[in-house]
């Protein structure tokens, strides 16, 4: 039976955004008894509603709601409205992941301690550490279904797969595998396996990916306690005069403005759309934004080091066949500064279909250097470069001149590489054509960043409430009833792909807003 | 409005096949026809003359030579619109100045590839040059036709994906 909460039910939970965050953390607290209001800004898709092509897909699940862009960054130039590739649907960007998921390793929790002070960044250890996450990885990794986790077997190796893992092993890697992925090798908690379709980012039509669309948002409907409002756009969190937050306001699907009240309010909108709403949620009490007394929400947007390699070779490949991203080399993801860098990355199996081809591979380019690649579509294979990228305080999120339909101003999204990331990326592309060309590789495309789909950091968790948003548990430092749930708490962004951090950070919350809840806490 | 005829046989595609002389013929007021017939394009917003620049431009930008000018033609017969007429004229007008300051007669009467490129690369910065360029990104590679040119198979759902129909066959590794 699925809950639907009055308005004025000051005793809710309200949740913005359902995806890794938003949606786990509101099944979760629904499974504990907790009554939950969740907010989100798109429409609801099912793997019956999925499509197999890019860009039409494109156009059903992604976020095209106006964003702004500054900065150096090459995204800012080629793809000025659209700094990432991220869903606007509930169940979020679970929808579009490839499923790689991966626990942080120890040393990446306390950048700053093991790293040293970096010229020009903004590291910082996290609150919590490995010993800390263990227990809510595992838990994270069963909900998931994480293959090459508990007893659950890796994926087959796809013919991209093949060819990675013949590459790297030729250059003596040693940690090289199907990868640890949210995508069923075989059946399990009701969903069954992947069938190697091919479009993973477009939904998986099988329901084989863990997604929380068709998880733990139908999971915590079902307990009576979690009232999903889809099309619902958040406009403003408000507070009472004790400073508590007291609801939030949002145009429902209609657009009228409602104003639902609350116990609790999680913010779980992205590392664009979090920020944004708590500056825009600027009053005279706070007239900074929401949780700002740090002056740090917004700051320190980290979206990965990334890139790709692709290469073409004398025979056919046929990379797009099969499971999206699962291959992973793990040995650079090392701590090692003698490679001229500090953090590591993570080399990861990536097909892009002839359309995306064309418009990523090389932004802008034309002519028979970049037709000729295309050419040898079929006989293509690729990977991702997924590395730490360095915090900077000036790669921030702000309030932008343009405004939304809603006539709300929308997210500046600024950044600009830091040298380190410049070294790591430069060093992971000479290793991803090595790779290939010790398979006879033909030609090899060092490509340039995506628009991003790891976006982390802009209301970072901290020890210290002068240097960052929010505590131990995604709770803001200023506003006790208010939390942050989604990549946006990260302090620094390690190496592996976020989600399985996000959702292990979100069964956490979960935990500690209900024993706070039960306490009298909150 | 525009009209495809891929089967060329229209009366006028005929006569194209008939006369036509290069890789596309401007046959007539308001159409173009490819010379084996294979396809027909009328234009009625904007010049024949002009749709050829723009067939021309668009295998410079993006040439494969294995594709037939026909699908470059879809991704370009949007621009015989009211409202894209005259950014099409000045566009073209422009394409064609710098071909004559180059030292020919027109952009599309350029025999070598080369030379033509070196036209579009003293414009690539125009806003027209970004606008056919960005358009045929999805114009051209995103026509479900043009897929199988490049091997490229589509969605695999309604065939049960690939688990059975060679994801991991590759044999020459």
């Amino acid at each position: 039976m699925v809950a639907k909460f009055e308005l004025s039910d000051d005793s809710v939970v309200v949740v913005i955004g359902t995806g890794a965050g938003g949606g786990v953390l509101s099944n979760e607290l629904a499974q504990k008894g907790v009554k939950v209001v969740a907010l989100e800004a798109g429409g609801r898709y099912l793997p019956e509603d999925y499509i197999n092509d890019e860009w039409e897909s494109f156009g059903q699940l992604a976020w095209t709601d106006p964003r702004t862009t500054s900065g150096d960054w090459r995204v800012a130039k080629d793809f000025s409205g659209l700094p990432a590739w991220i869903v606007k649907a509930v169940g979020g960007t679970t929808t579009h992941w490839a499923g790689a998921s991966i626990r942080f390793q120890d040393h990446e929790w306390k950048a700053l301690t093991n790293y040293g002070k970096v010229e020009g960044a903004n590291l910082l250890d996290w609150p919590i550490d490995g010993a800390e996450m263990a227990p809510w990885y595992e838990k994270a990794e069963t909900k998931l279904g994480v293959t090459r986790t508990g007893d659950r077997a890796g994926l087959p190796g796809n013919n991209n797969y093949k060819v990675f893992e013949k590459g790297a092993l030729a250059l003596g890697y040693k940690e090289v595998h199907t990868g640890r992925m949210a995508i069923n090798s075989a059946d399990y908690d009701g969903r069954m396996a992947c069938q190697q379709t091919g479009f993973c980012f477009q939904g998986c039509k099988w329901g084989a990916k863990w997604s929380a669309a068709y998880t733990d948002i139908p999971a915590g409907e079902a307990t009576g306690n979690l009232e999903v409002r889809d099309h619902a756009h958040v406009a403003r969190i408000v507070h009472d005069d004790a400073g508590k937050v007291a609801g939030v306001e949002y145009f429902d699907k209609d657009g009228n403005l409602q104003l639902q009240k609350a116990r609790v309010v999680c913010v779980a909108g992205n590392s664009f759309e979090s920020p944004r709403l708590l500056l825009n949620s600027a009053s005279t009490m706070f007239p900074d934004g929401l949780a700002n007394s740090s002056g740090m929400v917004g700051k320190n947007y980290m979206r990965h080091t990334t890139g790709s390699v692709y290469a073409v070779f004398d025979k056919p490949v046929r990379m797009w066949r099969g499971t999206t991203m699962a291959g992973i080399i793990q040995d650079e993801a090392r701590l090692d500064p003698s490679r001229g860098f500090v953090g590591g990355y993570e080399l990861e199996t990536l097909s892009l279909g002839l359309p995306f081809m064309a418009a990523f591979l090389n932004p802008g380019g034309w002519g028979r250097s970049f037709t000729t690649a295309l050419d040898s579509y079929e006989n293509m294979a690729g990977m991702w470069i997924v590395g730490e990228d360095m915090p900077q305080e000036t790669n921030r999120v702000t309030l932008s001149e343009t405004k939304d339909k809603w006539g709300l101003p929308v997210a500046n999204v600024n950044f600009t590489d830091h040298a380190n990331d410049v070294a790591m990326r430069n060093h992971a592309y000479a290793r991803g054509q090595a790779i290939y060309e010790a398979v006879g590789a033909t030609r090899t495309f060092p490509t340039p960043p995506y628009p991003s789909t790891h976006n982390l950091g802009t209301n970072r968790m901290s020890e210290n409430a002068a240097d960052g948003v929010c505590n131990k548990h995604g709770q803001t430092h200023d506003i006790a009833n208010l939390f942050i749930s989604d990549g946006s708490q990260f302090t620094t962004g390690a190496a592996e792909n976020p989600t399985l951090t996000i959702v292990a950070l979100a069964i956490r919350q979960a935990d500690h807003i209900a024993n706070e809840l039960s306490a009298g806490n909150l | 409005m525009t009209r495809m005829d891929r089967t060329g046989l229209t009366r006028r595609a005929l006569l194209g096949r008939a006369i036509a002389s290069g890789a596309l013929a401007v046959i007539g007021t308001g159409f173009i026809a490819a010379k084996d017939a294979a396809w027909a394009l009328e234009v009625t917003h904007i010049t024949a003359d002009e749709m050829a620049a723009l067939l021309q431009m668009a295998r410079d930008i993006y040439p494969h030579d294995h594709v037939a000018d026909q699908y470059y033609a879809v991704a370009v017969k949007g621009y015989d619109a009211e409202d894209k007429k005259q950014m099409v004229a000045e566009g073209v007008a422009a394409l064609n100045a710098a071909a004559v300051a180059a030292g020919h007669a027109s952009y599309a009467a350029i025999g070598w590839e080369e030379d033509r490129v070196k036209v579009l690369q003293s414009l690539q910065d125009t806003p027209f040059f970004q606008t056919v360029r960005g358009g045929l990104v999805t114009g051209l590679y995103n026509q479900k036709e043009v897929w199988p040119l490049f091997g490229y198979e589509g969605e695999s759902f309604s065939k049960g994906g690939y688990i059975e129909r060679g994801f991991n066959d590759i044999n020459w590794l």
